[in-house]
């Protein structure tokens, strides 16, 4: 099962450890907040996870100082 | 624009459909006993769980902007309770907040009709059997709304809070947040509120204007309720109409055209350059005869969202109104969020300087991308709101923005927003 990088922007502060941890999923924007580099669904805040990222994505998510990203199945998909 | 009184217009300045009332049929600023004469006594007793079909086949959808199926909604609820030996008994709020600054369908609802909204609110409540039930509104709306709930035995249990008058306030997860903890910004999406919302408990939010329907949906059945409007969208809307002339609140049916619904509130049709459909979240329309149905965006048919349709007048210049909302947009940010706290403010300066006179034209490309940066990123819908009306404007007023690009914009600038 493909799972989606969840970013809670309300607590992402875009100093960008996620985004040296997953160069090929998450670059920085204009202002340093990572942004996926391709979308999912046309979205370009929950990326898909390829399998050889997952273990990246995973250090991302517990190194993350300020508990923003989450891993999640892709059918929880967030509220509309 | 001419700002509406805090409590919206007299009720004899409010028209239904074919002449008809259903939502204001008991009058100008109804008490519980008008109420009852127009609409019989509510009986609750009455409503079990067959209602949620009733619910069902009336086909209600979401009147305060985002047109979920209303049953879908009330039905998520009732299941997020889970399976749990004690399960949590689900809240029920009533959303009034309206801070969309064009609207105000729901403040003219609550000062003439407040009990239609309370019955609602009774109605939802135990459909979903819930233990707590809230009606959030504006201060302005707080003293009609707190004077109706103490006429009534059978409204005890229901809370009235204040919601603040911001922008972002009505937001489903800020009106969570802000009974919570009476800081009224959005959570993280990730958290759903039918399964775990107010105190954790399966929340439903439903707009104050749904809640009417629901009230009149119990009493008359479904059909009755499809009888107004089409099969894609059946029943009647209220509609805030601004821009020209006094504010106006009408109930239109489902699938209305914009050009019967403009005639009927007096508006002369040859003096509308475009028309912002949904608020500062919505479209520019200038085909005036698309229908308004939540089926839309679609070949002439455009989404109504929270019902405000905003005229702007063809001597106005339309860059420049965008470009006074998205400023305000970018204000109304509740900065919790990277993207759009710094976005929305990017996209507004460049938006402005080109309304302004800035004759670069890589401008409008900038002005493109930075739109398309912000979409999706943000904890609420707010970026993509925000994203929606500006391609609209690029969309709708491209010829303007040649003419801006040329220096020969000959609107007058200015515009009434
Ligand atoms: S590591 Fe965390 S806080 Fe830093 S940019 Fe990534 S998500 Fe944001
Ligand atoms: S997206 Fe914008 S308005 Fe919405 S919560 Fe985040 S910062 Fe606030």
């Amino acid at each position: 099962m493909t799972e989606i990088l969840h970013i809670d922007w309300t607590r992402c502060d875009g100093r960008g450890l996620c985004t040296e941890l997953l160069p090929t999923v998450l670059v920085r924007d204009d202002w340093g907040y990572p942004l996926a580099l391709q979308a999912t669904n046309g979205n370009r805040s929950n990326p898909a996870i390829s399998p050889g990222n997952i273990e990246a994505a995973r250090e991302a998510v517990h190194l993350c100082p300020k508990l923003a990203l989450s891993l999640v199945p892709e059918q929880a998909k967030p509220r509309q | 624009m001419t700002i509406q009184e805090a409590v919206g217009p007299a009720v004899d300045t409010l028209r239904g459909s074919a002449g008809t009332y259903q939502l204001f049929a008991a009058g100008s600023n109804a008490g519980l006993a008008e109420h009852e004469q127009a609409f019989g006594p509510l009986s609750l007793a009455a409503i079990d769980a067959g209602f949620m079909s009733v619910l069902g086949e009336s086909g209600l959808t979401g009147r305060g902007g985002a047109a979920f199926s209303s049953w879908r909604k009330v039905a998520a609820t009732a299941q997020g309770r889970g399976a749990a030996l004690l399960p949590a008994k689900p809240v029920v709020i009533a959303n009034g907040a309206e801070g969309e600054p064009l609207s105000f369908k729901d403040k003219t609802l609550l000062a003439h009709a407040p009990h239609l909204v309370i019955d609602g609110l009774l109605i939802a409540g135990r459909a979903v059997s819930a233990s707590l039930l809230y009606i959030y509104t504006t201060p302005a709306a707080m003293p009609v709304v707190e004077a109706a709930v103490a006429e009534r035995r059978d409204a005890r249990k229901i809370k009235v809070v204040q919601a603040p008058e911001t922008f972002i306030s009505g937001e489903a997860s800020a009106v969570v947040n802000s009974i919570a903890t009476g800081v009224a910004l959005p959570l993280d999406n990730r958290r759903r509120l039918s399964a775990a919302g107010l105190k954790g408990r399966p929340t439903l939010v439903l707009n104050v204007e749904t809640l009417a329907h629901v009230a009149l949906i119990a009493r008359h059945g479904s059909g009755w309720f499809r009888a107004a409007g089409s099969e894609r969208d059946p029943g009647t809307r209220l509609v805030s109409i601004s821009g020209q002339g006094a504010g106006q609140v009408l109930e239109v049916e489902g699938d209305a055209r914009l050009c019967d619904v403009l005639s009927s509130a007096g508006v002369d049709l040859s003096t509308v350059g475009a028309v912002l459909v949904g608020g500062y979240h919505g479209r520019w329309v200038r085909d005036l005869e698309c229908r308004l149905s939540p089926s839309g965006p679609g070949e002439n048919v455009i989404n109504p969202g929270a019902g405000v349709l905003h005229i702007l007048p063809a001597r106005d210049c339309g860059l420049e109104a965008t470009a006074r909302i998205l400023d305000y947009l970018a204000r109304a940010s509740a900065k919790q969020c990277g993207p759009c706290m710094f976005g929305l403010p990017a996209m507004a300066r460049v938006l402005s300087a080109i309304a302004y006179g800035d004759r670069n034209p890589r401008l409008v490309l900038e002005l493109e991308r930075l739109t398309k940066l912000v979409g999706g990123r943000g904890a609420c819908h707010h970026p993509d709101g925000t994203a929606r009306l500006v391609s609209s404007a690029l969309e709708m007023f491209a010829e303007d923005m040649k003419a801006h690009l040329l220096g020969t914009c000959t609107r007058e600038t200015r515009s009434a927003i």
